[in-house]
């Protein structure tokens, strides 16, 4: 255990903690609201997906001396299509084209990364680095993760019907296609901003624990949304400040939490079933 | 002309076709039951009709003013929808989305529109409760109203009563019967149920392997492919031989009547 007062200088908060505050709200926001479409549409391992592919598009990119999250945000979008597109015409069925897909562009970007030695370099982004964004990084995310929410908040009335009815929704002359890509594109974005603070290893339950547990406690639509969206935020508040009292690693500390409440809310469920009985 | 005009359709089920030169007509209001074996495309014509998927040969045309966008759906429940997290009146909500495209949120007239149709389905009491708890029933009235909030045209339904135990499955008849005798509304439906389908759908489509009917009740119930399929209800209970279909050669009193009766007319 640290001593909190002494880590928390005026300038440890506002370089390093408070850039990381918000860009940790804004982007577990986004990953909670998209979450629970992806998980209402059994796709849940879509987002596991995108983070090989974009942990494999990192390291090219750092290898070639690219800027990382600008050339990984196309990367992902291109791929989060082309997996929608398989998962919806293959015969391979969704979680296996992922699979095949998201492993190949993981191992190409390793090799690439341990041609030009960089494993050490690239290794955070597997684990996460929210304490160690650039400034640059952090207003890159927060613009990003607004430009997402406004999308979302448009939306919502047709990403609900799209995840609850495709089909009716296609029948009743929806454009699902045009809805299913948006979803996609704006998973990819949120995969790569949700990499670099929680690693490509933890991001996807970054997405998927805020909805599961939310589904636990909710009964509408939107009670869920906005219980996912209150549940991610205050996992990630506790997890942070956790990570540094106890001197964590910050992503696997904010998962943990989620686990944590996800476990209670399953207890809860269970004795409001009984006392149902 | 028309609501829908299919012509010479050829129908795939993945690389098998299973039905050829299949032709008939939807008109305005009509009430139209899509009858057959198990295998025989009744949910792959569904689809074409829905837009799901496009036909594999022959032309499937839309006419008389319906658009693509002014068609309700009643879907076989998937196990999705079955433990999904909504409100009734999110669901009901829903079905409101294809008036417009451009506005992103509902409006006061959608949510008048989905009132007055949980008001005739009977549901309003059930407005905010949780869509995975009710009964079967009550999900497909849900599933009804929003294709009701869809359509004030052309209704189509696929295997309602599917699960449905049969005092539901009447009730449910009933509703459809309303809406196409008081709401003017056309109604196709895909359904098992041969002896529903002959007593309240003024046309029949029956798809079969090997042969095809398309014509009024009346005629279906004297043709020779409605006489097989409909046999088995008109007295099962005298005869051993023929439980599931009125056979050519079962030689019982009932079925050598209804033969003659058949053949006479």
């Amino acid at each position: 255990m640290t001593d909190l007062s002494a880590i928390l200088t005026p300038e440890f908060v506002s370089t390093v903690l408070l850039p990381a505050l918000i860009a940790g709200i804004a982007v577990s926001l986004c990953a909670s609201l998209l979450g629970v479409s992806l998980v209402l549409k059994r796709c849940s391992m879509i987002g596991d997906g995108l983070s090989h592919v974009g942990y494999g598009t990192l390291c090219i990119a750092v290898a070639l001396g690219w800027a990382p999250m600008q050339v990984t945000i196309p990367v992902v979008i291109v791929c989060a299509y082309i997996l929608l597109r398989l998962s919806e015409n293959s015969r391979l069925g969704g979680d296996t084209a992922i699979a095949l897909f998201s492993t190949s562009a993981l191992a190409l970007g390793i090799l690439v990364s341990s041609k030009a030695n960089l494993t050490t370099d690239v290794s955070h982004y597997m684990f996460g680095s929210i304490l160690a964004m650039t400034r640059g990084d952090v207003i890159f995310s927060v613009i990003l993760s607004i430009c997402v929410l406004l999308v979302y908040l448009l939306f919502y009335d047709k990403i609900f019907a799209v995840t609850f009815d495709e089909n009716f929704a296609r029948a009743t002359g929806l454009n699902v296609r045009f809805y299913n890509l948006l979803i996609a594109v704006l998973t990819a974005v949120t995969v790569v901003l949700g990499m670099m603070m929680m690693g490509a290893l933890l991001i996807s339950s970054l997405m998927i624990f805020p909805a599961v547990t939310a589904m636990k406690l909710c009964k509408r639509f939107r009670g869920v949304v906005t219980a996912a969206v209150v549940i991610s935020v205050s996992c990630f508040l506790l997890g942070l400040f956790l990570s540094l009292w106890l001197d964590t690693a910050v992503g696997a500390s904010v998962i943990l939490m989620n686990l944590a409440v996800f476990a209670a809310s399953s207890l809860l469920q269970m004795l409001r079933r009984q006392a149902g009985k | 002309m028309a609501y829908i005009t299919c012509k010479d359709i050829t129908l795939r089920y993945e690389s098998l076709t299973v039905q050829e030169h299949l032709s008939f007509t939807v008109e305005k209001g009509d009430y139209l039951c899509i009858v057959g074996e198990n295998g025989s495309g009744k949910s792959t014509l569904m689809k074409c009709l829905l837009g799901l998927k496009s036909v594999d040969g022959g032309t499937l045309t839309f006419g008389d003013g319906l658009k693509r966008n002014e068609i309700g759906y009643l879907p076989q429940q998937s196990q999705i929808q079955r433990s999904f997290p909504a409100s009734v009146r999110e669901v009901v909500l829903s079905g409101c989305l294809n008036g417009h495209a451009i506005h992103p949120f509902y409006t006061k007239a959608d949510k008048a529109r989905a009132d007055e149709q949980m008001a005739c389905l009977n549901i309003t009491a059930l407005a905010d409760r949780c869509y995975r708890e009710l009964s079967g029933g009550q999900q497909q009235r849900v599933l009804l109203a929003r294709a009701l909030c869809a359509t004030k045209k052309l209704l189509l339904l696929d295997e309602p009563l599917t699960g449905l135990d049969p005092l539901v499955a009447a009730e449910l008849y009933g509703i459809l019967r309303h809406i196409h005798d008081e709401h003017g509304i056309t109604v196709i439906m895909v359904t098992h149920d041969v002896e529903c389908a002959v007593r309240h759908a003024k046309t029949i489509l029956h798809i079969g392997k090997d042969e095809s009917f398309f014509g009024s009740c009346a005629d279906y119930e004297k043709s020779a492919v409605g006489r097989r399929f409909l046999g088995d209800s008109l007295s099962p209970e005298h005869c051993a031989n023929c439980v599931h279909y009125h056979s050519a050669d079962c030689g019982c009193e009932a079925h050598r009547r209804a033969r003659e009766e058949g053949s006479a007319s």
